[in-house]
C-alpha cells in the first residue's frame, strides 16, 4: 500500500503542476483576502485581532483547497481508482497530497498577511511549527468531508456547513498557540495544545482510513 | 393488561417525571448565593444534555450497525435519534439560555462548554442538512452513517478534552463533563437528581420511538404514492 499512495501523490502533484488550477486559483484567493483585510482593517487592527483573522482566512482557504480534491474527479476515473487502489491509499495520498498544497499556500499567505498587515509574531519557529501542523489537521478533516459533500448536490455550501462544526475544536486550539506564539511563548510551554492538535489529527487520520470505504462504493 | 406488562418503562418514565417535578419544586435546596432558587435548574437543564448524549450515543450505534448490516430501518433509527437529540439539544440551550440570564446576566458568555454545547448542534444540523442534499435513498443512508460517526467521535473529543485545557470556565464541572461530576452536588439534591437523569432518559427514547414509527410510516405512504 505504501506504494500505490505515493504513485496516487505523484499523479495529484504531477496534474497541480500541468495545470496549476488549485493553486493559482486559491492563492489568488488567499491574496484577495488579505488585500480586502488590509484595505478594511488596516490602522484599526490589533495584536488579537490579527491573529483571528489570520487564521479564519487559513480555515476559509483550506475549505475552498480541499473542496476540489474529490469534486474535481470525474465518476470514470474514480471508477478506474476502484479496480486499481484500495480505498485507503485514495484518502491518505488525498489528506497527504491536500496537506502539501496548503503548508505552501499557508506558508506564502502568512508571507503577504505579515507584508499587507504587520508582524507582531515574537517566537516565529513556535507560529510557523503551529501554523505547518494545522493546516495538516485542516486537511486530514476537510479531505474527508470533502469526499461525503462530492457525493451530494450543492457541494460547496455542504462543504462549509458540514466541516466548520468539525474543524472548530482544531481552530480554537490552533488560534490558543498562536497567540502564545505572538506573545512570545516557548515552544516547551505550549506542548499540551500541540499534542491535543496531533491527538486530532491521529483521530481523523484512523477514522478516515476505516470510514472511506464506505463512502468510496456507488 | 398487556400493553402495561410490555411498556412498563414508559410508566416508570411518567412516574419519575412526576415525582422530579413535584420534589424539584417542593423539597428543600441548598441556599448558595447568586445561585439561590435557580439551583433547582440542575433537574432539567443537566436532564437535557444527558438524554441528549444517550440518544446521539444510541444514533451512533445505529449508524455503524447500519454500516455493518446495510439494512435500511437502521438508518431511519439513526434519522429518528438525532432528530430526537437535537430536540433536547435545543431544550437544553434554552434551560440553561435562562439559568445564565439569571446568575452571569447575560444569556450567552464566552466559556469553552457553552460553545462546545453549540459545536454540537450545528453538527447535527448539518447530519439533517446533509440529508437533505443527496437524492439517492441507499448513499444517503450511506454517507449520513460515515458523517454520524466521523462527527460524532469529534464532538466528544471536543466536549471531553477542550474545556480541560482551558483553565477559565465558570460552568460548573471541572472533569470537563458537568453531567458526570456529582462530587460537588449538594447531598439533599440526589434523591432528585438521580431519578431525574433516569426519567428523562427514558423520555428521549420514548420520543426517539414515536419518532421512529412516525418515520416508518411517513416512508411506507411515500412507497405507497410512488407505486399508484
Amino acid at each position: 500500500m505504501p506504494g500505490e499512495i505515493n504513485t496516487m501523490i505523484r499523479k495529484e502533484l504531477t496534474l497541480e503542476w500541468r495545470q496549476k488550477f488549485a493553486f493559482n486559483g486559491v492563492l489568488l484567493y488567499l491574496v484577495s483576502t488579505v488585500f480586502v483585510c488590509y484595505l478594511s482593517f488596516s490602522g484599526i487592527i490589533d495584536v488579537p485581532t490579527w491573529n483571528s483573522l489570520f487564521w479564519v482566512i487559513m480555515l476559509f482557504a483550506a475549505i475552498n483547497a480541499s473542496l476540489k480534491s474529490f469534486i474535481q474527479e470525474r465518476d470514470g476515473r474514480l471508477l478506474y481508482y476502484y479496480t486499481l487502489l484500495k480505498p485507503q491509499a485514495v484518502i491518505n495520498a488525498k489528506i497527504v497530497y491536500n496537506a502539501l498544497l496548503m503548508t505552501t499556500l499557508s506558508l506564502t499567505g502568512l508571507f503577504v498577511y505579515i507584508a499587507f498587515l504587520g508582524n507582531p509574531v515574537q517566537n516565529p519557529v513556535l507560529f510557523i511549527f503551529n501554523l505547518v501542523l494545522g493546516v495538516i489537521g485542516f486537511s486530514s478533516v476537510l479531505s474527508m468531508v470533502s469526499a461525503i459533500a462530492s457525493k451530494a448536490r450543492n457541494n460547496f455550501t455542504l462543504m462549509a456547513v458540514l466541516s466548520f462544526p468539525l474543524v472548530l475544536p482544531l481552530l480554537l486550539v490552533l488560534i490558543r498557540v498562536s497567540a502564545a506564539a505572538i506573545d512570545g511563548a516557548a515552544l516547551r510551554e505550549q506542548a499540551p495544545n500541540l499534542l491535543v492538535v496531533l491527538l486530532l489529527i491521529a483521530i481523523t487520520m484512523v477514522l478516515s482510513n476505516i470510514l472511506f470505504p464506505y463512502i468510496w462504493k456507488e | 393488561m398487556t400493553y402495561l406488562r410490555n411498556n412498563w418503562w414508559k410508566l416508570l418514565g411518567v412516574l419519575l417525571l412526576l415525582y422530579v417535578i413535584a420534589g424539584g419544586l417542593l423539597f428543600e435546596a441548598p441556599q448558595l448565593p447568586v445561585i439561590r432558587e435557580t439551583v433547582r435548574n440542575i433537574y432539567f437543564h443537566v436532564g437535557m444534555w444527558f438524554s441528549m448524549m444517550f440518544i446521539l450515543f444510541m444514533a451512533l450505534i445505529f449508524s455503524l450497525r447500519y454500516l455493518r448490516y446495510f439494512r435500511p430501518e437502521d438508518d431511519l433509527k439513526a434519522l429518528s435519534a438525532v432528530k430526537t437529540g437535537l430536540v433536547f439539544g435545543t431544550l437544553g440551550l434554552f434551560t440553561g439560555m435562562v439559568w445564565a440570564h439569571n446568575t452571569w446576566g447575560s444569556f450567552w458568555v464566552n466559556d469553552p462548554k457553552l460553545n462546545g454545547a453549540a459545536v454540537g448542534m450545528l453538527t447535527y444540523l448539518a447530519y439533517m442538512v446533509l440529508r437533505g442534499s443527496v437524492d439517492d435513498a441507499d448513499k444517503k443512508a450511506r454517507l449520513a452513517a460515515v458523517y454520524n460517526v466521523f462527527a460524532f467521535v469529534l464532538f466528544f473529543v471536543f466536549i471531553m478534552i477542550l474545556p480541560r485545557l482551558a483553565q477559565d470556565s465558570i460552568h460548573p464541572g471541572i472533569d470537563g463533563n458537568p453531567a458526570l461530576s456529582t462530587g460537588d452536588l449538594d447531598p439533599r439534591m440526589r434523591k432528585v437528581f438521580f431519578p431525574a437523569i433516569a426519567g428523562w432518559m427514558i423520555m428521549a427514547w420514548w420520543i426517539f420511538r414515536i419518532y421512529y414509527r412516525i418515520t416508518l410510516l411517513r416512508k411506507g405512504l411515500e412507497e405507497l404514492n410512488e407505486n399508484d
